[in-house]
């Protein structure tokens, strides 16, 4: 064990072996380098965060043909700084009639939410905090911790703005729930563990080729559980101003942005994890040396939080009832017929060679994906004929 | 076992006290001048009528309704997605029909009309 192949244990050893050399009892000084270690990690997780900040605004200029940031240190790079010295100078307002100690808590939950998910991510074969059993399941109740801290702000703001975006996320996130829960079911049953590291493990293949259709539903439905555009009806600036966080200044709104953009990232890193191969990929040697391949991960990360950046800066804010007959008629009827589908071709193509397993499977997908569109596609012909129908004798009357 | 929890718990203590600094550092910097029209809940300019816990749309309780529904039969099906590749294909076929069934729920609930947005 060197510093090369395994650096997370290499300095547990050496800071142990220091601790201990103290006279520090043996089990005071396991807890003691984990507590290390976690701080560490978090550090480097808000870090992350504030360089994210920086990457919003660069690359939201770059998508509407401005600039962005290019004034404070090299290419705008001290500029996150200076937007957190501000919101910390800021005077922080209490409305009058807010549930203090649910207001108060809210922002906390905020980010806690997103930084707990770090917990469980494998940036190596060897670099990872803990490998739970459980971790798809994990995921999704941490996720729900987020939607609860988005619900808290909205209601005890004591605003109607605050209340009206805080009951449209909570119908976003119970909608699209379902279908992450399934996407998230589909890895599970490809690598036979719900453990992150497992899931990695089991990508010989990359699960983006056997089920690009689960890729594509895991992404839409984190999209609107971070309640990013088209589904960022929980703060829709044009209409309920900001929503949720409509009477939070100063700190306690940089929380909830700093949460945001945090989600993304964490959730397209998840996406990396999960389909994409996490530690194995761009870069090669990323299974053999962990440094290599914690920044495989941290690469697809910012890869696909581009994406839903690219996908935000895009598209239009979708209208609620849009959004929900979206979810409830067409996501989640595809999701379980994926599942159905890839549970089935799992059992028969079991034993068969890697080529005709990934064949079948990536084939089953296609095929799924394709008879949803043609669905999607004759309903709503039968809806237009139905409404053409109606509008029909009214425009015969008119003429008489 | 035990010691996975205990680092999701130390993770989670860190985690809460990383936004409480930030705060906690603001509280003691930033300036505090409270008075009566900055505190007034904001609202364009407009002067906020009646109660601000409003009543609204029973349509978001529907659709709170039918996810419970969902949510709490996948959690059974993830010991079925673990355990597949050691299952026979009856019992594959079993977990088909019971997403088969919640499927023929989500049809049945369509058909009633609980999903449109009145």
């Amino acid at each position: 064990m060197t510093l090369w192949n395994n650096p997370t244990n290499f300095i547990a050893d050496w800071l142990r072996g220091v601790f201990s050399g103290w006279g520090m009892a043996e089990g005071l000084a396991v807890i003691l380098v984990t507590l290390i270690g976690i701080v560490v990690m978090a550090s480097l997780v808000m870090l992350l965060d504030i360089f994210l900040v920086w990457v919003e605004r660069k690359v939201v200029a770059r998508f509407q043909d401005r600039l962005g940031p290019n004034r404070v240190g090299p290419f705008g790079l001290i500029q996150p700084f200076a937007d957190i010295i501000k919101l910390i100078i800021k005077e922080d307002i209490t409305p009058d009639g807010a549930d203090k100690v649910v207001y108060n808590l809210a922002p906390l939950l905020s980010l806690m939410s997103v930084i707990i998910l770090w917990a469980i991510i494998p940036l190596a074969p060897v670099i990872f905090g803990v490998d739970l059993n459980v971790g798809a399941l994990y995921l999704i109740a941490a996720g729900a911790i987020g939607t609860l801290s988005i619900i808290m702000a909205g209601w005890s703001s004591n605003n109607k703005y605050a209340l009206i975006g805080a009951f449209r996320q909570v119908a976003a996130m119970v909608s699209y729930e379902i279908p992450m829960v399934v996407a998230l079911l589909i890895p599970t049953i490809l690598a036979g563990t719900m453990g992150m590291k497992g899931i990695v493990d089991a990508q010989s293949i990359w699960f983006v080729i056997l089920s690009p259709l689960g890729a594509l539903i895991f992404l839409i439905s984190a999209i609107a559980e971070l309640g990013r555009t088209p589904f960022d009806l929980n703060e829709a600036e044009s209409e309920i101003v900001a929503g949720f966080h409509i009477e939070y200044t100063g700190m306690k709104f940089g929380l909830f942005y700093a949460g945001e953009l945090l989600h993304a990232f964490t959730f397209g890193t998840f996406l990396g994890i999960l389909f994409f191969g996490g530690w194995n990929g761009p870069l090669p040697w990323g299974g053999q040396y962990p440094l290599i391949g914690a920044l495989n991960v941290v690469i697809k990360g910012l890869f696909f939080y581009w994406v839903i950046m690219w996908i935000k800066y895009t598209l239009m804010r979708i209208r609620i009832d849009h959004m929900l007959a979206f979810n409830w008629k067409f996501l989640t009827p595809v999701a379980f017929v994926l599942l159905m589908v890839t549970a089935l071709m799992d059992k028969l193509l079991a034993g068969t060679a890697p080529w005709i397993y990934g064949m079948g499977m990536f084939l089953a997908n296609i095929l799924v994906g394709w008879l949803a569109l043609e669905a999607a596609r004759a309903y709503a012909r039968r809806q237009r004929l139905a409404k053409e129908a109606l509008a029909q004798p009214a425009t015969q009357a008119a003429h008489h | 076992m035990q010691n996975e929890w205990l680092y999701i718990g130390l993770f989670l203590v860190v985690g809460l006290i990383i936004p409480t600094a930030a705060i906690t550092i603001s509280r003691i910097v930033a300036p505090r001048k409270p008075n009566p029209i900055k505190q007034s809940t904001y609202e364009c300019g407009m002067e906020t009528v009646g109660d601000n816990w409003v009543q609204f749309k029973a349509q978001y309780y529907i659709f709170a309704l039918v996810f419970l529904i969902f949510d709490v039969e996948t959690v059974f099906l993830f010991p079925w997605a673990v355990a597949l590749d050691k299952l026979a294909l009856f019992a594959v076929l079993e977990g088909i029909l019971f997403i088969l069934i919640l499927v023929a729920g989500l049809a049945y609930i369509w058909r009633k009309g609980a999903l449109e947005w009145v």
